[in-house]
């Protein structure tokens, strides 16, 4: 063996190794998360209301808060970045306009999420006068999620054969009606995937609700669902802690007698989400492809 | 000819289906000049937050970027306006640069072995971890850093645990992620017969994963860790939780420090809208954003550089 | 290798428009892909409830033209000239190009179901057009799947996907698909060349059959089949209609060399 093979396999081993390595780093993170984690959690945990000064708490509202500002936020910015993905990807030429939006786009995308937090304080809380509030949550959230999910979207139109679109057009249907009943359906199973992996962002995401959302979760009346009164689960104007800025509040204060179990107990829930949100990312996505294409 | 005329006037008459296409045309047309409107909107509201501290409270500049000491609305022992972000700044600059240095190695090292040592196990294995872990919300990080990290820096150096040393390390594990999927991509946009034609002229694997593979994807293995470091950079929370959170200048990697984001995250909630503090806070949110378009440039400059040649 | 060729030299047959319905008709045509000139001269009339191909080596300006006719090509291309369907010229700005379509239907290279059931693909046009009685929209169906030849094989799973279609199949519910919305022209750019032998037999045989109704302009690149299945044929090279005459004559006799050259696989 000369030089250059010894070289090689020892450059080789010392990947191995790096890889190896990175493996276990991982592995101890998802393991810890898990391990320290899901003991904390049972029923009584997920469903009970938080404790701020004894042990024993639970992250039922937080958990709630958080399930129900991901769902305003996506029924907000879906028609929005559905609209601007159609634009981009059906109606778009190739001229400064068009690149310029992208830019835009892209910069939306890689600004600091606290930032866009931030705008959403000064804009939605303090200008709007919305207050530390669901909608005002919902709103931000929905600005830090339309650049993804456009693209998202814009990825899923794209993998749709110019020939569907042909055929519309060739039965003398308008381009727009031959996107909405034609391309966005042939879309679909990518749209969803897409829908679902921001899902997964959006739910775990916090900087961006600290100044927005607000960082206290007042108790609520869930026998009143009526969203104009300010106890009700579903009343916009209140403010509503969500799952990951609790695990960040009750660590900055260290207050709560029992943080790291509740802490551990809510980082584990928030990656099984996101890790249910991965797996059926994919999984939903095949079911509805199958579906189009089923024989029955 | 009079069929011909009644012909021509159907087909001129104005359908249903042509107003629909305007109609689709402009709605989802506003849909994408609404984001244009968010985007320029953050950047003036923020902008213009962030000037005022130097217009309307007539901060200066150097006072501002050389200062090191913050405690706005209060004066330094030598007289000037206490609005010294220097110390915030260097945090976030040495956080950044020191978990993107730890993190290039192994990141280029997995995504190596991914693609080019052990396809099979990193598609089956590593692919779907990294992805997993590319979505674990910040605050996990954080709180796995202040219960893991912070205490094991204690041990090891003494202190308090809080400093960069435990930002830096936070902050690695949460970029390995993005860093090793998006340097995989670029590993795989390398063309088969690149390797093909080096490994036949008698290279051996690391000689063309080295000369060959890593050269042809530099531009996409810097876009990568320039992404890594702007999400470095604009990380606020689980800095925040490890860092220690004191205004200073840190002066060593173990003692309490902090970042601009987290005396952002930190200090909005306590200050007066329009009051100097507050101006002061707004502006190193304004750092943040031209830092963050600063990434912008940097990966559209390597973008237009590095473009594969096909 | 072509550009010896004199460009003036072709022939074109002109019907007398006293004895025969022309249902349409080019005059000046150009149409240009940005800068780039693709097809000129083609001054060719359409002899109604016939079947004209169009042949001529790949990249020739078969499709090009074929796609102007139906203004198809209107995101992509400039079309200048006159297209005359029926009289009418609808080469102009202020025809609704969603009616033109309408009748002067097309039919692609790829059969191209949409993502739904083969009933949905045939009734969404006429759906989106505010027909909404099922008792209108069965018979449809019914018809137009008898006329492209498939209703047979689908009757019982007219609520399958289309996407599960054989080729043939699938492209003979796009026929009937382009059928439903009552065109009178049907354009087909080449729609047997992803079929099978068989399926491509039957879709000719349903094309014979169609012609009593529509006239019916095929693109095809095999010329047997233009042989077989077409009464006149247009010869394009370069972006040019060399030679336009009854499909027996193109074959047998053309009255230009380079027609000679194509049809007797000379080049191409
Ligand atoms: N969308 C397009 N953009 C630019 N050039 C095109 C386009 N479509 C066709 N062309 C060009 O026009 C010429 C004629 O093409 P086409 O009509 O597709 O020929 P055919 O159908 O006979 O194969 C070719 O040179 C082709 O490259
Ligand atoms: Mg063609």
């Amino acid at each position: 063996m000369n030089r250059t093979q010894k070289q090689s396999r020892t450059a080789i081993l010392i990947l191995r190794l790096i890889a190896g390595l990175v493996v276990l780093i991982l592995a101890f993170l998802i393991g810890y998360i898990f391990i320290t984690g899901l003991p904390n959690v049972s029923w009584r945990f997920l469903t009970s209301p938080a404790k701020a000064f004894t042990a024993g708490g639970g992250i039922g509202i937080q958990l709630f808060n958080s399930i129900y500002l991901l769902i305003l936020a996506m029924l907000i910015s879906l028609p929005i970045a559905l609209g601007a993905s159609i634009y981009l990807n059906e109606y778009a030429k190739d001229n400064w306009f068009t690149s310029t939006i992208r830019t835009a786009i892209e910069i939306l995308s890689s600004l600091p999420s606290v930032v866009v937090g931030l705008f959403g304080f000064l804009l939605f809380v303090i200008q709007f006068n919305y207050g530390f509030s669901i909608i005002s949550g919902a709103l931000t959230l929905t600005i830090f999620n339309l650049p993804l999910l456009t693209r998202n979207i814009e990825e899923a139109l794209a993998g749709v054969s110019d020939d569907q679109r042909q055929g519309g057009l060739g039965l003398g249907l308008s381009k727009y009606e031959t996107i909405i009943h034609i391309v966005v359906p042939a879309a679909l199973p990518g749209i969803i995937s897409g829908i679902i992996l921001c899902s997964g962002r959006v739910f775990g995401e916090a900087a961006a609700l600290i100044y927005t959302a607000g960082q206290s979760a007042p108790a609520l009346n869930f026998g009143d669902w009526n969203p104009f009164n300010i106890d009700s689960p579903l009343s916009p104007l209140r403010p509503a802690e969500t799952l990951a800025v609790h695990i960040w509040k009750i660590n900055s204060e260290g207050i709560m007698p029992d943080l790291t179990k509740v802490s551990s107990g809510a980082a584990a829930v928030l990656v099984l989400a996101i890790l249910i949100f991965n797996l059926s990312a994919r999984y939903i996505g095949r079911k509805v492809f199958e579906k189009m294409t089923s024989v029955n | 000819m009079q069929q011909n005329q009644k012909l021509a006037k159907q087909l001129m008459k104005k359908s249903k289906t042509a107003r629909y296409e305007r109609f689709g045309h402009l709605l989802s047309l506003s849909a994408l000049l609404l984001i244009m409107a968010i985007v320029l909107g953050i950047i003036i509201f923020i902008a213009t937050k962030g000037l005022s501290t130097f217009f309307k409270d007539h901060i200066s500049l150097k006072d501002f970027f050389g200062g090191v000491i913050w405690n706005p609305g209060t004066q330094t022992p030598s007289g000037q306006q206490a609005v010294g972000a220097l110390p915030m700044i260097v945090g976030s600059f040495l956080v950044t640069i020191l978990a993107a240095v730890v993190s290039t190695p192994f990141a280029i090292g997995t995504a190596v072995y991914m693609t080019e040592i052990s396809p099979k196990r990193g598609a089956k294995i590593l692919q779907p971890v990294t992805e997993l872990l590319v979505g674990i919300p910040s605050v996990v990080y954080g709180f796995i850093g202040l219960s893991v990290v912070v205490p094991f820096v204690r041990h090891t150096f003494g202190g308090s645990g809080f400093g960069i040393l435990s930002g830096t390390f936070v902050l690695f594990v949460m970029i390995l992620p993005t860093i090793v999927s998006m340097t995989v991509d670029s590993l795989k946009a390398v063309p088969k017969y690149y390797r093909q034609a080096s490994l036949a002229l008698g290279a051996t694997k690391w000689q063309t994963i080295w000369k060959v593979v890593l050269r042809a994807a530099t531009p996409g293995i810097l876009t990568a860790i320039v992404f890594g470091m702007a999400r470095a950079f604009g990380e606020a929370l689980a800095v925040q939780m490890v860092i220690g959170n004191a205004a200073l200048m840190p002066h060593n990697l173990v003692s309490p420090a902090s970042t601009l984001t987290s005396v952002l995250t930190a200090g909005m909630g306590n200050t007066v809208m329009g009051s100097l503090q507050n101006d002061a806070l707004w502006s190193l949110a304004l750092v943040l954003l031209v830092m963050s378009l600063f990434f912008n440039l940097l990966v559209h400059f390597i973008g237009r550089k590095g473009a594969f040649k096909k | 290798m072509l550009n010896s060729n004199n460009p003036t030299d072709r022939f074109i047959y002109h019907f007398n428009p006293e004895e025969t319905t022309i249902t349409m008709q080019t005059k000046n045509l150009e149409v240009y892909y940005g800068k780039t000139l693709a097809m000129q001269h083609a001054d060719i009339q359409f002899k109604q409830n016939t079947i004209t191909a169009l042949i001529g080596p790949s990249g020739s300006g078969k499709s090009t033209f074929l796609r102007s006719l139906n203004r198809m090509n209107d995101d992509v291309a400039t079309v200048k000239g006159q297209i005359l369907y029926q009289g009418v010229d609808i080469n102009q700005p202020k025809i609704d190009v969603y009616e033109v379509r309408r009748r002067i239907g097309m039919v692609f290279q790829r059969p191209n179901p949409f993502a739904k059931s083969i009933y949905g693909n045939i009734t969404f046009a006429l759906e989106r057009r505010g027909i909404h009685d099922k008792r209108v929209l069965d018979e449809v169906v019914e018809k137009t799947l008898k006329q492209a030849a498939v209703w047979d094989q689908v009757k019982d799973n007219l609520h399958k996907s289309a996407l599960s279609l054989s080729g043939g199949q699938a492209q003979r519910v796009c026929i009937a698909r382009a059928l439903a919305v009552q065109p009178d022209v049907l354009l087909l750019d080449e729609p047997a060349s992803a079929l099978d032998p068989v399926s491509t037999q039957q879709l000719e045989q349903t094309l014979r059959e169609l012609k009593q109704d529509y006239t019916i302009i095929i693109v095809t690149h095999n010329m047997q089949q233009a042989a077989r299945l077409s009464d006149y044929t247009v010869f394009f090279n370069l972006g040019e209609a060399i030679e336009y005459n009854k499909t027996r004559k193109v074959f047998t006799r053309p009255k230009i060399e380079l027609t000679d050259d194509y049809v007797s696989g000379n080049f191409g």
